[in-house]
């Protein structure tokens, strides 16, 4: 953890860890846990069963018609199949399949690059990417960018594929510019990987070390000169944001014709060691753990993505998902409390906030639960979910949680509007 | 999905810089040490006494009220401890032990407490403590009054007073040297220059204390008593005379850029401090009391929610204009 330095009159730069170094394979698992989202009424799959075989590769989707789906991971047959609830309250089916340990291809996937393609095999591709943007008919995309950093800190999951994986992603940029259309493909990285990244054919440009730097909405100020109206997504002006992750896969797999299953993430233990693996998607958080020897025992924290910004779950037979760059042991002794002080208006977090929120008013009107007035005067859909006000916080007020829980309540509202 | 292992959940992020209220707290008592000490070496156990109670009584008032209202306890933040030391160096070394035990009621309770507690006091609160008492019993905080059985080998008159009383001509027997080097009769922490001056500094370099505020005081201070100084030096005093003496430097570095009632925002922290020190020499050179600190203080806490709103466009907000 980075404490406060010595002399606080200048504020500490948090630097991302801009050290990928190598990635170590990790056989195939017993068993991958997949995540699939629940159909609008919520029934159980009406296609799948319990002692299904599936193969590698195969779409599974709950029912023919519906547009959820999870690619399987591995060959072999369901064991089990229940329902699971997401830390937003988003609801899944959580697939289980036990691997036979060998990999049986399955053909359904073809090789026509176009935006239908990926819809409907690489939505769950590793990185997450959504291609849902270039289909909607409100929104003209205009700029892909390839995010070469990693999100967080500590994590280099991302930065391990631009490093190692150049020549797939120079394929992907291909791919992704015959699937969408879209002319300008951009690539950001750090300093320190501009050599593999000009090897890419994508426009380069490089982003600072220091967090946040690496966030979209930075990226699009920073990089693009694109600024990103409060409450919008960068989608909204016409950029997407993709992972360099997700477009080495979308190029290795139109290469082998095969859908990507793995996917590369950064393990960091208790004492800071600090480890890349590539792992099958679905592959519970305890077997990524027992490969790198990091041990969680009882009341440690267990993160999903970096220190920053990540989710601390309550379980290590959760899967690794393909949006999971990181997992982060944290001994109790290290992890931050929180605690009802109130706040004292010492202005830390103004100094500090990327985009000049007043946080100090903020979290006043988002204690008191006033969260569209927090909304309308203080600028909460500013805020670009960085953490960094909670860090440094002298009260340790949950700052981030309440930003997050206040944006979580208005689209509540929005959406009770809406219909 | 269970597990055998129970993990502790919360919400990111996960690292935290390590600051604590507490800390901060004991910092700013450290830096005040140097004033302090030297108050104490001057005026011997009556100061000591002064200091000590104020900050005894200070916790105790913080205790029972906690008890009263089933809170907490939160005299470990060292809030309370903060505000009885601050009242404690801005009495004189007479000040009798009901005069200190009210103060640091006034100062917890009605000052702080009654608001809500820590973070929610629109005023200083050994400022408000003060301005009451010094309205209440002006014989105790007349400092040639208060100090006439002191002769601790320099002039042993208070110098604001005599500015007030007889004009510039009767103070060239301070030498800035002496001044700034708390050979002066005033409170007992509020004399020491150096030593305020070196504490300020610490909290600065140490990211405690909003640097802002009080080099803007300062700058205030100095400007405007220069130019009252330039367009009559036979009536004025010198700007450095204003530093030097009453509660300038104690309040530019100690008072002023308290949390709670000082603003958080780049523009207003300029303006804020700014305007104090003007208030300052103006209530010093044409208004009714000694010394303007207290007052200028307090009034310009009362303008700091709306010297707030003075704030920086957040980057993606859209103004829409009507």
């Amino acid at each position: 953890m980075i404490k406060r330095s010595f002399l606080g009159l200048v504020k500490p730069a948090l630097r991302y860890n801009l050290a990928p170094g190598s990635v170590q394979e990790l056989p195939v698992p017993n068993k991958v846990i997949l995540l699939l989202k629940a159909s609008e009424n919520g029934g159980p799959p009406s296609t799948l069963k319990v002692g299904d075989a599936v193969k590698t590769g195969q779409r599974l989707s709950a029912s023919p018609d519906s547009a959820e789906y999870v690619i399987s991971s591995v060959t072999g047959t369901i064991s089990a199949m229940s329902p699971h609830v997401g830390t937003l309250a988003q609801k899944y089916t959580a697939i289980t399949i036990d691997a036979s340990g060998q990999d049986d291809w399955d053909d359904e996937f073809n090789k026509e690059p176009t935006l239908d393609t990926a819809l409907r095999f690489f939505e769950g591709a590793p990185g997450s990417p959504s291609f849902k943007a270039f289909a909607d008919p409100e929104k003209t995309i205009r700029t892909v960018v390839i995010n070469g950093m990693d999100d967080d800190l500590l994590l280099t999951a991302n930065q391990c594929v631009v490093q190692n994986e150049a020549a797939e992603i120079k394929n992907g940029v291909d791919i992704l510019k015959k699937m969408t259309g879209v002319e300008r493909v951009v690539i950001a990285v750090p300093e320190s990987l501009v050599q593999q990244a000009s090897a890419t054919g994508a426009e380069l440009k490089t982003v600072r070390g220091t967090y946040p730097n690496s966030l979209p909405q930075m990226i699009m100020k920073d990089v693009l000169g694109q600024m990103v109206e409060a409450g919008d997504t960068p989608e909204d002006e016409g950029v997407v944001f993709v992972t360099a992750e997700a477009v080495a896969a979308l190029g290795a797999a139109f290469r082998a014709g095969q859908l990507p299953v793995s996917k590369v993430v950064t393990v960091v233990g208790k004492g800071g060691s600090t480890r890349n693996v590539r792992a099958r998607i679905g592959t519970p958080l305890r077997d990524v753990l027992q490969a790198c020897n990091v041990s969680v025992s009882e009341r440690d924290r267990l993160v999903l993505g970096g220190p920053m910004r990540g989710i601390a779950t309550y379980s290590d037979e959760l899967p690794l998902e393909p949006g999971t760059d990181g997992i982060v042991v944290q001994d109790e002794a290290d992890s931050a409390q929180t605690t009802d002080y109130p706040c004292i208006n010492c202005g830390e977090c103004i100094r500090i906030c990327p985009v000049k929120i007043p946080v100090n008013m903020l979290v006043r009107f988002l204690e008191a639960r006033l969260y569209e007035e927090a909304a309308a005067m203080y600028d909460l859909h500013c805020c670009i979910e960085c953490g960094l006000c909670s860090y440094v916080c002298v009260s340790r007020i949950p700052i981030f949680q309440y930003i997050k829980l206040g944006k979580y309540e208005l689209s509540l509202i929005e959406t009770a509007e809406a219909e | 999905m269970s597990s055998q292992k129970k993990l502790v959940v919360a919400h990111a992020p996960y690292w935290h810089d390590g600051s604590k209220i507490s800390t901060k707290n004991y910092h700013i008592m450290i830096a005040a040490l140097p004033a302090v000490l030297m108050g104490i070496s001057q005026y011997g156990a009556p100061a000591l006494a002064v200091i000590a109670f104020a900050m005894a009584c200070a916790m105790i008032w913080e205790v029972i009220w906690n008890l009263i209202l089933g809170k907490s306890a939160s005299i470990g933040d060292g809030s309370a401890a903060v505000t009885g030391m601050l009242l404690g160096m801005l009495m004189p070394a007479t000040a009798p032990w009901w005069l200190i035990a009210l103060g640091t009621f006034i100062a917890i309770i009605v000052g702080k407490q009654i608001f809500g507690g820590i973070g929610f006091n629109p005023l200083n609160p050994p400022l408000l403590a003060l301005a009451m008492l010094v309205i209440s019993f002006t014989g105790i905080f007349d400092f040639n009054e208060s100090l006439r059985h002191y002769d601790l080998g320099f002039v042993m008159t208070y110098p604001l007073a005599d500015l007030k009383a007889f004009g510039p001509d009767a103070i060239g027997k301070f030498g800035m040297g002496d001044l700034f080097m708390g050979r002066q009769a005033g409170a007992i922490g509020s004399t020491f220059g150096l030593g305020l001056i070196v504490g300020g500094l610490y909290l600065i370099l140490r990211g405690y204390m909003r640097w802002e505020i009080s080099l803007s005081f300062l700058a205030g201070v100095f400007i405007t008593a220069l130019l009252f100084n330039l367009s009559d030096s036979a009536k004025y005093a010198g700007p450095l005379f204003h530093l030097f003496t009453g509660y300038t430097l104690v309040a530019a570095f100690f008072l002023l850029p308290e949390d709670s009632s000082s603003p958080a925002n780049f523009i207003p922290m300029l303006i804020f401090g700014a305007m104090a020190g003007m208030m300052t020499v103006l209530i010093r050179n044409i208004g009714a009391y000694v010394d303007g600190v207290v007052f200028a203080v307090l009034l310009m806490n009362l303008c700091n929610p709306l010297l707030d709103k003075i704030r920086p466009k957040a980057i993606g907000k859209v103004v829409e204009n009507a």
